[in-house]
């Protein structure tokens, strides 16, 4: 009980402090899910929705090549297999850590003052005790659309690829979930805009979606030094599909993304700790 | 009768008077969210910038899409984002959520027509929208890009009362998503099925020309259509003559339609009704 109170206070901290994080998250987290079973039939209404609303989303990009072969010289299987990538990583980012998001409306209304009083680490209590399972109606579209692009295009099968699409989901995922911890921080600097996270990670996830030569340069920079999404799909894609970007990149981009999502943990760490050191409550 | 009864435009004045003030109030309520109001345009104009961009691409391999230039797209695009707030496309639980905690008995109970209130309300937060997030991610998305004022001033004129009938069709529909509430005790799911399917059946996800011909004919007879896609393709000057008023005629007639059919429902909502507590 104490050491689980106070895990920096025993020896071998840094490990202890991470499996108890861990162990908070998952326990917060199952509680959560048991509670929203208690509710199956709202429960099956909300995955509905969520599935009908995913795929309607997919409907916008297909009816796009009713009227072209090519969106930015790629085919739909190939925007597909963009799609399916960045929706997965952001629908995984979203279950993970996606209610992160809910910290603008709680720092105004004075509840985040609650979350700071429990011996659980703020992030992981905020993160984990919003959790819910109705998000896996993202990931289930996402995860049926990559696995028929992964069918219906023409991939040169290696070793190497195969690690990459692994590797590709893996880091796509953290690159994710730290853009949501990154903006929602937001909030600790400026009241009640909430919004402004949106326009990064549901933009961003819709952007990534796309072939990013088809943008103009500031949005693609933003893209790439900002917010580094492009290494969610774009760029493993390149190398995946065995494509040659009309932007002449470096090759080494298109395996650095393990590395980006490293950094990507540092900053949204360094931001979350700077903002929750700022944070002195809204009062009333 | 004593002769000397309230004259005829004081009446009017007098039954107009509440429905006014629930409008100017809806548009001070939403005019002190500064910082939310900021945030939305932002995003707003994120998105307006990443479907211009893409629609654009679209337009370099084929070249006009239907009577439809790239400028034209990218315009609808900025447009189409400012109507998203005015029209209610995220939806809300204003209504559902007074019936779920019983505040709704007192809504009742007012000397005013319950629909007229509600719409009156919605108006006066439209009005609001139109100004503080209809009209900066269009503006930003015009001069970043470069694109020329759209519309001609008869355009313009014809584009005004078609967005007011927009704006009225998808009240009308969300009023009626909310008065599910009565029946279902968690509407979440309701209102955000509506909410989707009038994104994408109003032009939000695509502009409705890029559709295939068979199925864009029946998504324009939906009143979702008459909410978005047909107002700005009036104000692209796109609309003119039999079409426009054909378009008039299309949204009127779902507005009855939709209005009535939320009378009806209120009416079975109210016979139904019982009043917990006291």
């Amino acid at each position: 009980m104490a050491d689980r109170a106070a895990p920096h206070l025993g020896p071998r901290a840094g490990r202890q402090a991470l499996t108890t994080t861990v162990e908070a998250y998952l326990l917060l987290a199952s509680a959560r899910v048991r509670s929203d079973w208690q509710y199956r039939t709202s429960f099956a209404v909300f995955l509905f929705a969520s599935l009908v609303i995913n795929v309607f989303d997919f409907v916008g990009i297909a009816v796009l090549f009713t009227k072209t072969e090519t969106l930015g010289d790629w085919s739909l299987d190939q925007v597909a297999f963009l799609y399916g990538a960045a929706g997965l990583c952001f629908g995984i980012g979203d279950l993970l850590v996606g209610s992160v998001e809910n910290l603008s409306t709680k720092i105004k209304d004075g509840s985040f003052d609650v979350l700071l009083t429990r011996p659980v680490n703020a992030l992981v209590n905020l993160t984990a005790s919003e959790f819910t399972l109705r998000r896996l109606g993202k990931i289930g579209q996402a995860a049926a659309i990559f696995a028929i692009a992964l069918a219906v295009n023409d991939i040169d099968w290696t070793p190497g690829r195969g690690v990459a699409v692994i590797v590709m989901l893996g880091a796509g995922s953290v690159i994710a979930s730290a853009t949501w911890v990154i903006t929602a921080s937001i909030a600790f600097w400026l009241i009640n805009t909430r919004e402004i996270g949106n326009a990064f990670t549901y933009g961003g996830g819709l952007a990534i979606s796309y072939p990013v030569h088809v943008f103009e340069q500031w949005l693609r920079v933003l893209l790439t030094f900002i917010f580094p999404l492009v290494f969610v799909s774009y760029l493993p894609a390149l190398y995946i599909l065995g494509i040659d970007s009309p932007l002449a990149l470096p090759d080494f981009l298109r395996w650095s993304s393990p590395v980006v999502a490293g950094a990507m943990v540092l900053v949204a760490t360094r931001v979350w700790r700077r903002g929750l050191r700022r944070y002195r409550s809204t009062g009333s | 009768m004593a002769p000397a009864g309230p004259s005829t435009p004081t009446r009017i004045r007098v039954a107009v008077a509440p429905y006014l003030a629930v409008s100017t109030r809806a548009f001070r309520q939403f005019a002190t969210y500064r910082g939310a109001t900021f945030a939305g345009v932002v995003t707003n104009t994120m998105f307006g910038f990443i479907y211009a961009f893409v629609f654009r691409a679209v337009h370099d391999e084929v070249g006009m899409v239907g009577r439809f230039t790239a400028t034209d797209t990218t315009t609808f695009v900025f447009a189409a984002q400012g109507f998203l707030l005015m029209t209610g496309a995220f939806g809300d639980r204003d209504i559902s959520d007074r019936i779920r905690t019983g505040d709704i008995a007192a809504d009742l109970y007012r000397p005013v027509d319950f629909q007229l209130w509600w719409l009156a309300h919605d108006h006066g937060k439209a009005a609001f929208h139109a100004l503080a997030r209809g009209i900066p991610p269009f503006a930003i998305g015009l001069v970043v890009l470069g694109l020329p004022f759209p519309g001609s001033p008869a355009a313009w004129l014809a584009f005004i009362p078609a967005t007011v009938l927009g704006v009225t069709i998808a009240f009308a529909i969300r009023f009626l998503a909310n008065l599910s509430g009565f029946w279902l005790l968690d509407v979440r799911g309701v209102v955000a099925l509506v909410g989707i399917v009038q994104l994408l059946l109003a032009g939000h996800i695509v502009p409705l020309y890029f559709m295939p011909d068979r199925i864009q004919a029946i998504v324009r007879a939906t009143p979702f259509a008459g909410i978005t896609a047909h107002p700005v393709e009036i104000l692209l000057g796109a609309r003119w003559g039999g079409e426009l008023l054909a378009i008039y005629a299309g949204q009127i007639a779902w507005l009855l339609i939709l209005l009535g059919a939320g009378r009806a429902l209120l009416g079975r909502a109210r016979r139904n009704l019982v009043i917990q507590g006291g």
